[in-house]
């Protein structure tokens, strides 16, 4: 019941800041908001059992994505051009639909309804299985990187393509991903003392948090995606502190192009060597005398692979966006 | 108490309808960026809340406790893989937002159209 109270509060402040963010014509408190609105998410999904997903939506939602949309908000207005009126028609439909889909609700299982058909269908399997199959704790990371290996590997491709497409709206040309950055390097936050210092004591932490969450994500919440969200989170902690250049020079964009496209191909070759072994593609049981142990290593070496696309995308994404006038 | 735990639900329709709103009216790009994102905040929640099971708790298995009721893994698995996916494609959203602005001068979808009518 305490539960419960404090979803219906935070899912109340979820409301409350949506609205915020739609109305405020600051895009620079709108950005804030939305961080705020990440976290909040973060918790909800938190008491909703999904912690998981609380981790990855906290370091992409609360964190990545907060600094990539005030990277673009540098780049473009700040403010928002006073709003065309509104359509009475829009705002009719958009009554209209919500009225129609809280009434729609009447019809589905209440929260945590353990009869509800979701329930009743392939998740108990899953849940059963995972520990004779697969032998890891972590059901989320076994369904993640074994049983549903496709889905995983398709996702790592669109967020490798995503990373493409934006170095080539932004990138300087060829081989040269972020030339634009050039001699003039910004020495970022570095005359401030609080934030170099309080930097200076978090980045290995979080660098650290960031290896834990990823070699430890087949016992533990974690896994490559959010191991690889934090790990940037550090690296662009560090940049703003210390300027890009030392941060480019920590990392150089050459090897952020190998770390994207190499774990991609890691995911895929594990897949590859499968097929080679005698099994299907994606199928690890094969890669080791016994199927457990062949398990383990294609789940360690997958999501390696994640970890490592997720990195290089996120944070060259970062770079070409710090990178533009 | 029935009605209590259908409150997920109605989040989802207002959070939806709150992004789809902004989507429409809003012409500055950035803000219908973020738009897209509540609105693809209100799937998530949606998958979530469909997940969890009463008395249940997050999909580990402890070594040596039997009998432990676990909240549904696979919408979690689904909506932790599109959390990342949604940055990657944000991103994407934002670089085109960059791109049109220098290009434009502006980020008003209303403003873009009219330099395009008058070219």
């Amino acid at each position: 019941m305490t539960t419960l109270l404090i979803g219906i509060f935070l899912l109340s402040l979820l409301v409350i800041t949506a609205i915020a963010i739609v109305r405020s014509e600051d895009l620079f408190s709108a950005v804030m908001l939305s961080g705020i609105f990440s976290l909040l998410m973060a918790l909800n999904f938190f008491l909703l059992d999904a912690a998981d997903v609380a981790l990855t939506e906290a370091a992409v939602g609360a964190g990545v994505a907060t600094v990539l949309l005030l990277a673009g908000l540098k780049l473009t207005p700040p403010t928002e051009a006073k709003g065309r009126s509104v359509g009475k028609l829009s705002v009719v439909v958009i009554a209209a639909t919500t009225l129609l889909m809280i009434y729609a609700s009447f019809g589905q299982p209440t929260l945590g309804d353990p009869m509800a058909p979701t329930q009743q269908h392939v998740a108990p399997w899953y849940i059963e299985k995972t520990p004779e199959l697969i032998g890891i704790p972590n059901i989320v990371t076994a369904v993640l990187s074994s049983f549903r290996g496709y889905d995983t590997l398709g996702e790592v491709f669109v967020v490798l393509t995503a990373g493409i497409g934006v170095m080539f709206l932004l990138g300087g040309g060829r081989g040269k991903p972020f030339s634009r950055l050039d001699s003039d390097v910004e020495e970022g936050l570095s005359g401030h003392l609080i934030p170099k210092v309080m930097a200076r004591l978090l980045i290995p932490f979080i660098l650290l948090f960031a290896l834990f969450i990823q070699f430890h994500g087949e016992y533990s919440p974690g896994g490559g995606f959010q191991a690889g969200a934090i790990f940037v989170a550090g690296i662009i902690l560090y940049s703003l502190v210390r300027g890009e250049g030392l941060a480019l020079s920590v990392i150089p964009p050459r090897v952020l192009l190998w770390m994207s496209a190499g774990g991609a191909l890691l995911f895929g070759s594990v897949g590859v060597i499968g097929m080679l072994m005698g099994g299907q593609f994606l199928e690890y049981s094969v890669l080791a005398d016994n199927p457990v142990t062949g398990q383990h290593i294609g789940i360690i070496v997958i999501e390696l692979g994640v970890g490592l696309t997720v990195t290089g995308v996120l944070l060259s994404i970062f770079h070409a966006f710090a990178a533009r006038d | 108490m029935k009605l209590l735990g259908l409150f997920n639900y109605w989040v989802f329709a207002v959070l939806l309808m709150i992004g789809l709103y902004a989507l429409i009216s809003k012409q500055n790009l950035v803000k219908k960026i973020m738009a897209l994102a509540i609105f693809q905040s209100a799937v998530f929640l949606f998958f979530i809340t469909m997940s969890r099971v009463d008395g249940g708790t997050a999909p580990i298995i402890q070594a040596g406790v039997s009998g432990q009721i676990f909240s549904n893994p696979l919408p979690q698995v689904l909506i932790l893989t599109a959390i990342v996916v949604g940055i990657s494609t944000t991103a994407l959203g934002l670089a085109i937002v960059v791109r049109l602005n220098e290009e434009y001068g502006t980020v008003e979808d209303n403003e873009i159209l009219a330099m395009d009518r008058e070219s």
